[in-house]
């Protein structure tokens, strides 16, 4: 029994001889065994930062927005700058998950499941930013049309700052519910073999009594499509409206028509960076090798390779249409990302996004797993420069030379940045012990066609 | 009170059990049922599970949620409160039109998903607290399970059934006695 049905074109997805069992072992084992200590002094290690996040964040709500470093001139900084990183992070997931699946590329599977987790927690971060900075954060509620007792008024719907309101929404709870759905048969394996008593009863409660009938399959398999189908143009249009925050406003550098494919293109190249740097480090702790090979982290970094590039064209078409438009507060906005006192932020986003994933042309580089490790950092500062850049760079010279100036960050503003990336890793800590990382069913429904060699198990009854 | 027999049939291998499925039913024999660990391709044609008719719902709820955004953005701009922002009066529906495409996109997405996401849950009757009822823990793992009901086939006999299954693929074979409360099986 057992066919190995193994393709010659391809590289196999699945290394060594795996049984469906193996597969089920090797992906619960994580949860099923006591928290070692590597995890736990990472834990702690998240956990100390984000109280010191949360700590600051209580500051700045207490004290106001004057504690950040913002001035009349630079009205926007750090704030918006960790927004929309965090926002680009989470836009991986949902493009492996559902682009990829349209696209029946199946190498996302080992992939997708912690994309997903990245892309919620990523969301969570960004969607902190809006809030806190809204100074008046008591009155929140107002972004969303509720029935109110200011007369008439209503929110502006022509604004983008409100488009932005429904898009972060709603990408943050579908890619939940579609991150849910999928995690609900493999909870039901978990609840069938876990062995501790309150686990099995929070599994079952988590996996909504999922018992795998041929039905249910059948209708698990056509929401997962339609939702796919679904999420497709919404990770589009979430960048996209991101980037009409600034290309709808008239401030030289930010008033370009070229903003939301340019946008969306470095929102996928942080966020697969991101993906690589989290997943590298998960598949040597959790030892996952024969499901996240090197032939996946190479699929990655082609991907970084082409978003890269994207993005490099970019640049380089921004700074091309500046001097072709003739406008000369446009012209000299450019000139002065490259050339003014924020050179350095410039040449810093260049270097990172631009030179470092053109290494990726070369097959050794790109299969090498430490190099690959080293460039994913670099991509990942490399992103959040070019965020500050868009935004401090453009503010910081107005049209009235009187109110030039400079942004120095205040210790408010470090601390609440730092802060969502110790909260992100608290959140993307407790999801890899008690979570399972990889989809154990969508991997078994690949493992007799992609795996190196299909063993059946010896964990079955015999007739 | 209706008393059900049913009859489980276990398989180690996805492809053995569709190849049984398949022999099972050209013999008349009506499966009810499999419980496997993932998604069997092929295997719904064979037993009979019908196209989901979930599509259609997802586009109502999309409908629903593309006319309720128009509808909210047409009274809170245009009817209710019209105001001229930025010299770009809201006076008339059409001529907004373009700015209110990204917010009755998302909504209309929002409402599709999320409305798609119940339905889902109820048709499969999944919520938090239900208890599962696949016959064996290991069919979340490796083991796959077919399920015959004595009651959906007046043709054969229990013995018969039992002797089809003894004559096949399958690793193993076990009976249950289904009744809707606890008290008509001791009887």
């Amino acid at each position: 029994m057992g066919h190995i049905s193994h393709n010659n074109f391809r590289e196999p997805l699945i290394l060594g001889e795996k049984s469906y069992h193996d597969v089920t072992v090797d992906i619960c084992a994580p949860i099923e065994r006591k928290p070692n200590m590597l995890w736990a002094s990472l834990l702690s290690l998240a956990a100390i930062i984000a109280v010191w996040g949360i700590g600051n964040i209580l500051y700045l709500l207490g004290t106001g927005i004057g504690s950040w470093g913002l001035n009349n001139t630079v009205d926007w900084a750090w704030d918006i700058t960790n927004f929309v990183w965090w926002v680009g992070i989470g836009h991986a997931g949902t493009l492996i998950s559902a682009v990829l699946l349209l696209f029946r590329q199946r190498w996302r599977m080992a992939i997708n499941r912690s994309a997903e987790a990245m892309t919620i927690f990523a969301v969570v971060m960004a969607a902190t930013f809006p809030a806190i900075h809204a100074g008046r954060y008591w009155l929140l509620y107002f972004v969303f049309p509720l029935p109110n007792q200011f007369g008439s008024l209503w929110q502006n719907f022509n604004s983008p700052l409100l488009w932005d309101v429904f898009a972060i929404s709603t990408y943050f709870s579908v890619s939940l519910v579609f991150w849910y759905i999928g995690l609900i048969p493999d909870f039901a394996t978990i609840r069938d073999r876990i062995k501790s008593p309150t686990a099995k009863r929070v599994y079952s409660l988590l996996a909504f009594g999922w018992s795998g009938r041929a039905k249910h399959w059948h209708r698990f398999e056509m929401v997962s499509l339609i939702l796919a189908g679904l999420a497709t143009p919404l990770v589009f249009s979430v960048h996209s409206i991101v980037s009409m925050d600034f290309a709808t406003s008239v401030i030289p550098g930010w008033h370009t028509t070229i903003f939301p494919p340019y946008f969306v293109a470095g929102a996928v190249f942080s966020g697969f960076a991101m993906v690589l740097t989290l997943m590298l480090i998960m598949r040597k702790v959790y030892k996952l090798e024969a499901y996240i090979t090197r032939g996946h982290v190479e699929m990655m970094n082609i991907i970084i390779i082409v978003t890269g590039s994207l993005v490099g064209v970019a640049y380089l078409t921004e700074l091309f249409v500046a001097w072709y438009s003739g406008v000369e507060y446009e012209s000299y906005a450019f000139l002065n990302r490259a050339t003014g006192p924020y050179w350095w932020a410039y040449w810093s986003m260049m270097t990172c996004n631009v030179i470092s994933p053109q290494l990726f042309w070369i097959k050794k580089l790109r299969t090498n797993l430490i190099f690959t490790f080293i460039i994913s950092i670099f991509v990942n500062i490399g992103m959040w420069f070019e965020r500050f850049v868009i935004i401090v760079t453009s503010l910081h010279r107005g049209h009235l030379p009187s109110t030039w100036s400079y942004f120095y960050p205040t210790f408010v503003d470090i601390g609440v940045y730092i802060g969502t990336i110790g909260i992100f890793f608290v959140l993307f800590l407790l999801y890899a012990k008690y979570f399972p990382v990889l989809p154990i069913a969508e991997v078994k429904t690949i493992l007799k066609a992609t795996a190196e060699k299909f063993k059946v198990s010896d964990n079955q009854p015999k007739k | 009170m209706k008393k059900e027999t049913i009859i489980y049939a276990f398989y180690n291998d996805d492809d053995v059990l569709l190849k049984d499925a398949q022999a099972f039913v050209s013999q008349g024999l009506w499966v009810s049922d499999v419980f496997s660990p993932f998604p069997i391709h092929g295997l719904d044609p064979i037993i009979g599970v019908k196209e989901s008719k979930l599509g259609y719902a997802a586009f109502a709820y999309g409908l629903i949620g593309l006319t309720l955004a128009l509808l909210g953005m047409w009274y809170f701009m245009i009817h209710d409160w019209p105001m001229n922002i930025g010299g770009k009066p809201n006076f008339e529906f059409v001529y907004n039109l373009p700015a209110f495409v990204p917010v009755a996109f998302e909504f209309t997405v929002l409402c599709t998903a999320h409305g798609l996401a119940f339905t889902y849950f109820c048709a499969n009757g999944t919520f938090p607290g239900v208890k599962a009822d696949n016959p064996d823990p290991r069919t979340t793992d490796d083991l796959f399970a077919m399920e015959i009901k004595l009651e959906d086939n007046p043709n054969f006999s229990l013995d018969q059934i039992k002797s089809m299954l003894s004559k096949s693929n399958a690793s193993e074979i076990r009976e249950k006695q289904n009744c809707e409360t606890d008290t008509c099986c001791n009887k």
